[in-house]
């Protein structure tokens, strides 16, 4: 028996005789979203001590990657923020071409923001979608749901697949976009995704019972923010404008016309609010970048780093052999390191990468946002109600596909 | 030469191994003995002001000596700038002081690089494995360690 103490109430005065409770949650709840794991040491419902923990989910991304060609490593990619695939597709690929120096097409940079883009706003819907269910408003989920829908049918008729898209390549994307493939992306970007915006917006946004569960629930500031290693909506909602979009401009984003949302308390609501008006931002950049995409190539036209046109394949000796080469032993990357950073929808997604020259690669680390995130829970729910970290947690969107690698 | 690595080695002369900036990263090579003086320095410095701790992981080059090279990414929200500080460690101490008093960020991104390749940080309050459990044996992410070999897995405590 644990020997029972005394707790201090805020007036001051003692409360009854009380011994903590140990509460497990996860790693199979619910509310989680995904095998994650808590152990709340709890004063009633309030919450003293949080020990989170993961790994339930771990897949040995990097061990495996360590053993597959540079190109087979592009679908590990997909499965890890599988909310967003596309994302970690492009990111991971940047990683590879800066190693390579290889500066892809103008027309491929175009589609690679358009399909981040695109992934930014279904990641925000899934988070915001979610965690309204978590707190008990179903029907912003079905809002969100249908018109992330529609986005994955344009996905879908971009790389024949929804959910493990594996799109880009090393110097390119797998295939140009499909006939009449803008206008339908932009017919769901004006007609389908801000009315879904507007109505969640107009269910949540100044309803009362919203506001009052979510503000002041699971504050940070900015300061701790940044020490915990923050980044994306979650350091933007404590106040802090850090977007690698502005800050170290990567593909064309310093082309186009947008603004970053920040908050001020960097609480459950903040962060809401910053995921809805990013949405709003995304759809601002795909709509100036489809107006703008040029036309000419989308891949590069070098034989060391991109596969030759099948028809050569089938026709000349050169392009058989070298198509034979880049699978089987895969692509000459020089020996070197990197760090390639993409500002994906949870924050930085970065990619180290160790090349001993060979045709894979000797070391990847990905930093993955949500570590950090996760590792910030704890800070965010001490002293709050055991309700409240189902809040948190959902609005922080842990996706553990990223988390355990 | 970069304004980081000309700052960092007027600095710490001695502390300084190598630099370089291929592919467009500053990179620094630095001895272990006072690195968590140089990172604060790095994080303190009104011109460098590296305030994220946005990755940190071990590399495990195998037949090599020093065999592990322990690897942090720092990027400064001021400056907008970032640096690869990389410390070698010897297979037979692979022992490192902690940097959870800089950036308390740093925390799980040690444990992980502990859990992966043993490596020791020196001073951390809490350094446990994190992404397998208590029970496993050996360091997966080292080159040694056989990519399809199995461990029973075993259950929680008690």
């Amino acid at each position: 028996m644990p020997e029972p103490f005394l707790i201090e109430t805020r007036g001051g005065k003692l409360d009854l005789q009380a011994e903590p409770m140990l509460i497990n949650i996860g790693p199979s709840h619910p509310a989680t979203h995904a095998t994650l794991r808590f152990q709340a040491t709890l004063d009633g419902e309030t919450i003293l001590e949080m020990e989170p923990e993961f790994g339930y989910l771990h897949r040995c991304f990097e061990k495996e990657s360590e053993n597959a060609t540079w190109t087979q490593v592009i679908p590990y990619t997909d499965r890890l923020n599988y909310v967003s695939p596309l994302m970690n597709n492009v990111g991971y690929v940047m990683a590879v071409e800066k190693l390579c120096g290889i500066e892809v097409t103008e027309r491929c940079k175009y589609i690679r923001v358009i399909v981040s883009e695109i992934s930014r706003i279904i990641d925000h819907m899934v988070c915001i979608g979610t965690n309204m269910v978590d707190l008990g408003a179903l029907t912003n989920f079905w809002y969100f749901w249908k018109p992330r829908e529609e986005v994955y049918k344009v996905i879908e008729e971009l790389c024949g697949q929804r959910l493990t898209t594996a799109y880009t390549r090393i110097g390119g994307v797998m295939a140009d976009l499909p006939e009449g493939w803008t206008d339908r992306v932009l017919g769901v970007c004006r007609d389908v995704i801000p009315r879904c915006i507007a109505d969640v917006d107009a269910l949540l946004t100044k309803n009362r019972i919203f506001i009052e569960r979510t503000m002041n629930v699971g504050p940070i500031t900015a300061k701790d923010a940044v020490a915990l290693g923050f980044t994306g909506p979650c350091l933007r909602a404590a106040g802090v404008p850090l977007d690698l979009r502005k800050d170290q401009p990567y593909l064309v984003y310093d082309r186009f016309d947008f603004d970053i949302p920040v908050g001020e308390v960097g609480d459950t609501c903040d962060r809401y609010m910053v995921r809805m008006e990013e949405m709003r931002q995304s759809l601002r950049i795909i709509e100036q970048a489809i107006a703008n995409l040029p036309g000419g190539p989308v891949n590069i036209d070098d034989p060391r780093f991109f596969l030759p046109p099948k028809v050569k394949v089938y026709e000349n000796i050169e392009a058989l052999m070298n198509h034979f080469k880049h699978i089987m032993e895969g692509i000459r990357v020089p020996a070197g390191e990197v760090y390639s950073a993409t500002e994906a929808a949870n924050g930085e997604l970065g990619f180290y990468i160790v090349s001993k020259g060979g045709g894979g690669p000797y070391k990847i680390k990905v930093r993955p946002p949500c570590f950090p995130l996760f590792q910030g829970i704890p800070h965010l729910v001490k002293g709050q109600m055991i309700a409240d970290l189902i809040a948190v947690l959902g609005s922080v969107n842990i996706i553990a596909g990223e988390l355990d690698r | 030469m970069s304004v980081v690595l000309d700052r960092l080695r007027t600095r710490f002369p001695s502390e300084v191994a190598s630099t370089h900036s291929d592919f467009g990263d500053d990179t620094a090579l630095i001895r272990r003995e006072r690195i968590v003086e140089i990172l604060t320095f790095l994080r303190d410095d009104p011109e460098l002001l590296f305030d994220f701790a946005m990755d940190l992981t071990a590399v495990d080059y195998l037949g090599e000596s020093p065999r592990f090279e322990v690897v942090y990414h720092l990027y400064s929200l001021e400056k907008r700038h970032r640096v690869r500080i990389k410390v070698r460690l010897h297979e037979e101490d692979p022992v490192i002081d902690s940097a959870v008093a800089v950036w308390p960020g740093i925390n799980w991104y040690e444990r992980e690089a502990y859990d992966m390749y043993g490596v020791v940080f020196r001073g951390h309050p809490n350094l446990r494995r994190i992404l397998m459990y208590e029970e496993f044996v050996g360091h997966p992410l080292r080159k040694d360690y056989p990519k399809a070999k199995r461990q029973p897995t075993i259950g929680p405590e008690e």
